[in-house]
């Protein structure tokens, strides 16, 4: 993880899961796994992240919701599909009510396979996506806020 | 009189992992009303019934929660045992019965993490879900999974738990009981929980009886409700008496669920004691001709099963009632008058699942 820059904060949404995927997500945040030692946050506020994770086959009630969400996230973000029932709908393809999978509302970066998703899986599907939001923000060629060390060398 | 405001309070807030809508009607800081709307997670998995045979129901039931799997996949296998008319072997029902303890015990940690993450103490959450991964070890251990195990089928259980795993479940267990009461000791003295906690949201026992309370809210108000006591599983054997408190706040149903941890651990230790040797499972042949009931007390209260067989390989009809879906209108009742500030910690009191409420 030597190359990642930043620490990115996640935005976590139940799109109609059955809690497995999402008690996992949290269990990424405390101590066995721990992923707040790199500074990586679990935020309630769409605008502060930079990472949305969905668990769930999305169901139409909840389509406009994650679609609000994702709208307000600031650009670059990237969206993790959590779960097989995010991937694909999973056990509860056929059910009536179902959208079947999250790709189906919003465009989905990294599928993280499992049911439930443990958090290595999980773990590792979020740094993954730290690869695809390095290339997103090489792709928009944003000049940065703050300089960096080497920018103020050059000047 | 002031003027009335209305505040949404969901689908997506950062108290509950799952999505749930209240309309919250205040007057300045109080809740005068309270009208919830879910439909957030309803998937409609009963009407799989007509896709799924009924030795593959079991699994979609599971996943109706991925708290209380356990208990889903032993409801609905016992159901559909109950319209076979099968009844799975003494030993399958012994390590169900320890099975669905091990996951009271997770439940209720998550819980009380949860419940501390409510009201801002964050340390004790970090320290409950700490203490959690120690029974998630031993599920993964004995079924292979974390939160969805799929262990239980119609007939018994798919697999076995041999002598010496079965004593480290007792032993792990019995090295948590310090940590779990030193964790226990900061929720039932510590000044900054019981600020939060003491007097609010409180359930009169007739309130509770009237509305319908079940579980953990139900016994903090006094009411003895436990489905422990009604047959399933060896629980009569274990002697099983039902843990009460009478003060209905949020104190007594934490309170509740903390003794419940602690008897939860005992009730494995007299099951790993007493669990006779024999087959696992009985063989689920045939059609479902009849239809069977069954209630089920899970970790948040009574579940009730129906199912109803077509003759078929196929169920007609499958029916899961979840309690959370039950306390709902007690949790409407203990919102109304409170502060605004209080509304997080009222909902979490009552243990919501909303996957299960909405199936």
């Amino acid at each position: 993880m030597a190359n990642i820059k930043r620490s990115p904060w996640l935005l976590h949404y139940d799109g109609s899961s059955c809690n497995g995927c999402d008690i996992e997500v949290l269990a990424c945040l405390t101590p066995m796994y721990d992923v707040e030692r790199f500074g990586i946050i679990n935020t309630g506020n769409p605008k502060h992240a930079d990472i949305f994770l969905v668990t769930g086959s999305v169901n139409a009630q909840n389509e406009s919701v994650v679609r609000q969400i994702y709208e307000q996230m600031p650009e670059p973000k990237v969206v993790v599909a959590i779960g097989i029932c995010a991937n694909n709908g999973g056990i509860f393809r056929e059910c009536y009510n179902i959208k079947g999978g999250v790709d189906t509302v919003i465009p989905v970066d990294v599928y993280v396979p499992g049911c439930a998703a443990r958090p290595e899986a999980i773990i590792d599907g979020v740094v993954k996506g730290l690869g695809v939001l390095a290339e997103k923000r090489a792709a928009m060629d944003v000049k940065e806020a703050i300089p960096t060390n080497t920018a103020k060398e050059e000047a | 009189m002031g003027k009335r405001t209305i505040i949404p309070f969901g689908p997506q807030h950062p108290v509950l992992p799952e999505p749930v809508h209240l309309d919250l009607v205040m007057e300045d800081e109080k809740v005068v009303d309270v009208i919830p709307s879910i439909g957030y997670i309803h998937r409609g998995l009963e009407k799989l019934v007509e896709k799924k045979e009924y030795t593959e129901m079991v699994y979609v039931i599971e996943r109706i929660c991925g708290i209380c799997s356990f208990g889903h996949g032993w409801g609905a296998s016992a159901v559909i045992e109950g319209a076979l008319g099968i009844e799975a072997p003494a030993r399958a029902q012994y390590l169900r019965t320890i099975w669905h303890e091990l996951s009271r015990v997770h439940s209720h940690l998550l819980w009380l993490g949860l419940l501390a993450d409510g009201f801002g103490f964050d340390s004790l959450f970090m320290h409950c879900w700490r203490i959690r991964e120690h029974v998630l070890d031993l599920f993964e251990k004995t079924t292979g999974g974390r939160v969805i195990f799929s262990v239980c089928k119609v007939g018994g259980v798919r697999k076995d738990i041999d002598a010496m795993t079965l004593k480290e479940i007792v032993d792990t267990l019995n090295s948590l009981k310090p940590e779990i009461e030193e964790v226990a000791e900061v929720f039932r003295k510590d000044a900054s929980c019981r600020n939060r906690m003491v007097g609010v949201g409180t359930l009169s026992y007739d309130d509770a009886v009237a509305l319908g309370a079940v579980g953990p809210v139900a016994r903090g108000s006094g009411v003895v409700q436990d489905m422990r006591l009604t047959g399933a599983g060896v629980y009569d054997e274990l002697g099983f008496e039902p843990i009460i408190e009478t003060a209905g706040d949020c104190q007594a149903r934490t309170e509740v669920r903390i003794r419940e941890v602690f008897q939860s651990i005992e009730l494995i230790e007299k099951a790993v004691a007493m669990i006779p040797d024999g087959p696992i499972e009985v063989p689920a042949k045939g059609n479902v001709e009849n239809e069977f009931i069954m209630r089920m007390e899970q970790p948040r209260g009574e579940a009730f099963y129906y199912a109803k067989g077509a003759g078929s390989k196929f169920l007609e009809r499958m029916r899961v009632r979840t309690p959370t879906n039950q306390n709902i209108p007690a949790l409407v009742h203990m919102l109304k008058g409170c502060d605004l500030a209080d509304v997080p910690i009222l909902v979490l009191t009552i243990d919501p699942c909303i996957s299960c409420t909405e199936r």
